[in-house]
């Protein structure tokens, strides 16, 4: 092409502290284009598009935009310099109203500097307009749908005369129709010769309205394609870095392992609905099994979990748990019906770095250890050192402050948390996640160990050969919907990622 | 609903309505011009203390230091009231503006949260203020014009005999409220005008607003987030500094060990004229409102024990207080659910 990419950002490197988040990675926009931009969890989308719009500095590479060096300083630089950014968190002000949140920042004002309100309500209305949204601008933004409050930012990221928006997951809250007003707005935005970067985890909606991909993975560009040019099964299989070639063959030869003999459900869910992400979800447990639960990230799988746990309220649908139909409205509740959850995010939702292992380990049991207030710290100290052998973890002493540990090491302090309440289920969110190869090994030794046991083990992971290696059988959520089962003769990794990109059909 | 009107600032109207309908019925005396305009000097102080604390807390902060800053200027200006008005007034204000501006500094630059950097700022405020004051009042000057800051009333001087005498009537009695309106009462409604066009004309308002409710939004939208907070905090310790002088000029002397507690009654009134704790939403006449509606329960207890059927302690006033606010809060958070989302 002799036409001059409106974009190009060249061996980007950047590390937050010692993680680098990306590794020389490239993106190129050409002006008008649509431009998806794809990638799992942590793979260096958002990090990319913080660089570009000054959100945050870059430790190395080049970027050029409209033919010249671009260095923004901040996000608002960015905008006036023609980079206008919708994030994946709608980042306007609830409580402020439709035509603030438009004109925040460079309000319109008469020569003695005062307000033009009217102006302003009367700019919003028609900016508003022209994606087909009729509201009260003076009312205030949180009194809107989610989707009007997206449409929002997206008419004040437009009206800064942007040459190149970016939207990082804009879709994500919006249904059918809401989706196709903004690609009807995408469509307008390209027609005007505006570029768009389109972040979605949505494979269906690149098809409609992108030109290009590209693929993330790792804080690395691995693939550059017309969007013609790859099938969603290829766009997945780049997402996961499986080759293809290895994906087919592996298909070919499924595990034949015979499922072994599982006993009672322990958890039947049927047709759960909670808010917007998750719309029929369908999981069974049985005791002494390990079921996977795969899916894209934004699929629903955290949103599922978190709902059978009640840390969320679901809308529609049915949870049996232990032959009984369950509501639980507060994880206590959960809890003490024999219910764990060792959630994603161990930093926030589940250590106490400051605290030793041992009162990180005790933490939820401490209830059932105490007598009228006073810890019966000789049983405390039995159970910790009686799980501290039993799943191997390595620390100095149980008074080691648990900062102090490795990620794995942590994963199985947490893991022993919930042990010591001797539960019948638990439910595992990416229990791998960071933590390194011989770790990973143990953790999924024991996890086995554990359903070998009998208890029911439910498992979310991005990773696909987890889930095909580790679990007994797997169901596969796409779009917020159960869309296929599997068990260990079916299941493959071709198999389930055909599935997450197709849907029914594998 | 009237969308000025709904949410924030409803319950507290009410309940000064309410407070006032009460006071008129039960005492003599209690709507007369003479007690109308005795709440309004007192509590002008507190209303210039509010209004500054409602910015900062619009902003999603909090000011612990007006309390100790208004002690520290009141010093301050009694020690300049012998040169004059505008000498006590510049310096009382000067000194508060410079305690805004550090408090402002360590939460923009330094980056600590407000809380800590005004509780600092109001142990440090309180120290200089009985250093400079050697631990004791500092009488205000009697040769100058400073007292008339506190005590006087800026139109006394144009007013027609007439209005005083006995058939003045209804006209005489309107007129009356405005030439023996107090100094102080009058820069406090000065202030409050300002601050309303500050808050609702000018986008400094808005920014305050838009960084309240959402600061990580607001830095993302380009806002000038660090001046804006700074200028909140600079006008909250200018307000305090006025508060301070009007307080050495209503006592005749400047008090380095009054002040404690003021952040606190001016956090009351922020927060029972429905302005967010947490930033984002507020009202600056609501807060006027809580100001005066808190300050009203003073004179009504007043007026209860000059009734003589019970007698309460001035401690009961603190007791009545926080049940007030209490009362406001929960009233204004049932009557906010019931606007429609």
């Amino acid at each position: 092409m002799s036409v001059q990419p409106l974009l190009s950002m060249r061996g980007i490197d950047k590390s937050f502290g010692v993680a680098p988040a990306l590794i020389g990675a490239s993106l190129d926009v050409m002006p008008g284009e649509v431009m998806a931009l794809i990638g799992q969890n942590g793979a260096g989308k958002s990090t990319m598009i913080k660089v570009l719009n000054g959100y945050c500095g870059k430790d190395g590479g080049d970027i050029t935009f409209d033919g010249k060096p671009w260095a923004a300083a901040s996000p608002q630089a960015a905008q006036r310099s023609g980079v206008s950014t919708i994030f994946q968190e709608i980042n306007l002000i609830p409580f402020r109203s439709v035509t603030e949140n438009i004109y925040l920042g460079r309000e319109i004002r008469n020569a003695a500097g005062f307000l033009k309100w009217r102006s302003m309500h009367e700019g919003a209305r028609a900016l508003l307009a022209a994606f087909a949204v009729n509201i009260d601008v003076g009312a205030p933004l949180g009194h809107f749908s989610t989707a009007i409050q997206q449409m929002v930012a997206i008419a004040r990221a437009v009206s800064f005369n942007a040459k190149l928006v970016i939207m990082d997951e804009s879709t994500s809250s919006l249904d059918e129709q809401e989706v196709g007003v903004l690609f009807q707005t995408i469509r307008q935005l390209k027609a005007q010769g505006v570029s768009v970067i389109f972040v979605s985890h949505k494979l269906d909606e690149l098809y409609k309205v992108c030109d290009r991909v590209t693929v993330m993975r790792d804080g690395r560009t691995v693939a550059v394609a017309e969007m013609t040019e790859m099938t969603k099964l290829q766009l997945v299989a780049c997402m996961l870095g499986r080759d293809l070639a290895d994906v087919r063959k592996q298909g070919a030869t499924a595990f034949s392992t015979a499922a072994h003999a599982a006993g009672a459900e322990i958890l039947v869910v049927d047709h759960l609905a909670v808010g917007r992400r998750v719309s029929d979800a369908r999981l069974s447990i049985r005791k002494g099994e390990i079921v996977g639960l795969a899916g894209l990230l934004g699929s629903g799988r955290t949103e599922t979990a978190r709902a059978i746990f009640g840390a969320d309220d679901h809308q529609a649908g049915s949870i049996r748990y232990d032959g009984r139909p369950v509501r639980f409205r507060e994880p206590r509740e959960a809890i003490a019906a024999g219910l764990g959850f060792c959630s994603e995010d161990r930093k926030h939702e589940g250590i106490v770095p400051g605290m030793s292992v041992r009162e990180n380990l005790t933490l939820a049991l401490l209830p059932a250890l105490s007598r009228s207030g006073v810890v019966d710290e000789t049983r405390q100290r039995q159970i910790v050192d009686r799980f501290i052998k039993d799943i191997g973890i390595k620390c100095a002493s149980p008074e080691q402050p648990i900062r102090e540990l490795s990620g794995g090491n942590q994963q199985k302090v947490l893991l022993a948390r919930w042990l010591c309440m001797n539960p019948k289920l638990l439910i595992f969110d990416e229990p791998t996640r960071g933590i390194d190869v011989g770790a990973k090994a143990e953790i999924q030794k024991l996890i086995r160990r554990l359903a070998d046991d009998g208890l029911g083990v439910l498992m979310i992971s991005s990773e696909i050969e987890e889930i095909v290696e580790g679990a007994d059988r797997t169901f596969v959520l796409r779009d917020g919907a159960t869309v296929a089962e599997f068990d260990r003769s079916t299941a493959s990794e071709h198999a389930l990622m055909s599935v997450m990109a197709h849907g029914e059909g594998a | 609903m009237n969308r000025h009107l709904s949410g924030a600032g409803v319950g507290v109207v009410l309940a000064l309505i309410a407070l006032v309908v009460f006071g008129a019925w039960r005492y003599d005396g209690f709507v007369s011009p003479y007690n109308i305009l005795t709440v309004l000097r007192y509590n002008s102080m507190f209303a210039l203390v509010g209004l500054g604390m409602c910015f900062v807390i619009m902003t999603g902060g909090i000011d612990l230091s007006v309390g100790s800053v208004a002690a520290m200027s009141s010093v301050v200006s009694a020690y300049l009231s012998p040169y004059g008005l505008v000498a006590g007034l510049v310096g009382g204000v000067g000194v508060g503006l410079i305690a805004g501006s550090l408090s402002g500094f360590i939460i923009t630059r330094m980056k600590l949260l407000p809380f800590i950097a005004t509780l600092a700022v109001m142990l440090a405020a309180s120290g200089t203020a009985l250093l400079l004051a050697n631990n004791q009042s500092v009488s205000v000057s009697y040769d100058t014009a400073f007292m008339t800051l506190g005590q006087g009333n800026l139109l006394a001087g144009f007013k027609p005999e007439w209005i005083d005498g006995e058939d003045a009537g209804w006209a005489g009695a309107a007129l009356g409220l405005l030439f023996n309106f107090p100094t102080p009462a009058w820069m406090a409604l000065v202030a409050y005008v300002i601050g309303s066009v500050l808050l609702n004309a000018l986008p400094f308002g808005r920014h305050v607003l838009a960084i309240g409710g959402g600061e990580e939004a607001s830095r993302l939208m380009g806002l000038p987030t660090d001046r804006t907070v700074f200028l909140a905090y600079l006008i909250s310790g200018g307000l305090a500094g006025m508060a301070g002088v009007i307080l050495a000029a209503q006592f005749g002397a400047g008090q380095p060990i009054e002040g404690i507690g003021w952040e606190l009654f001016a956090i009351a009134s922020v927060v029972v004229g429905g302005t967010l704790l947490t930033g984002g939403k507020g009202s600056i006449f609501a807060t006027l409102a809580g100001v005066l509606l808190l300050g009203l329960i003073f004179t009504i207890l007043n007026f209860e024990n000059g009734v003589g059927w019970i007698s309460l302690s001035a401690y009961w006033q603190s007791v009545v207080r926080g049940a007030f606010l209490l009362v406001v809060v929960i009233l204004q958070s049932r009557l906010a659910r019931r606007v429609p989302a």
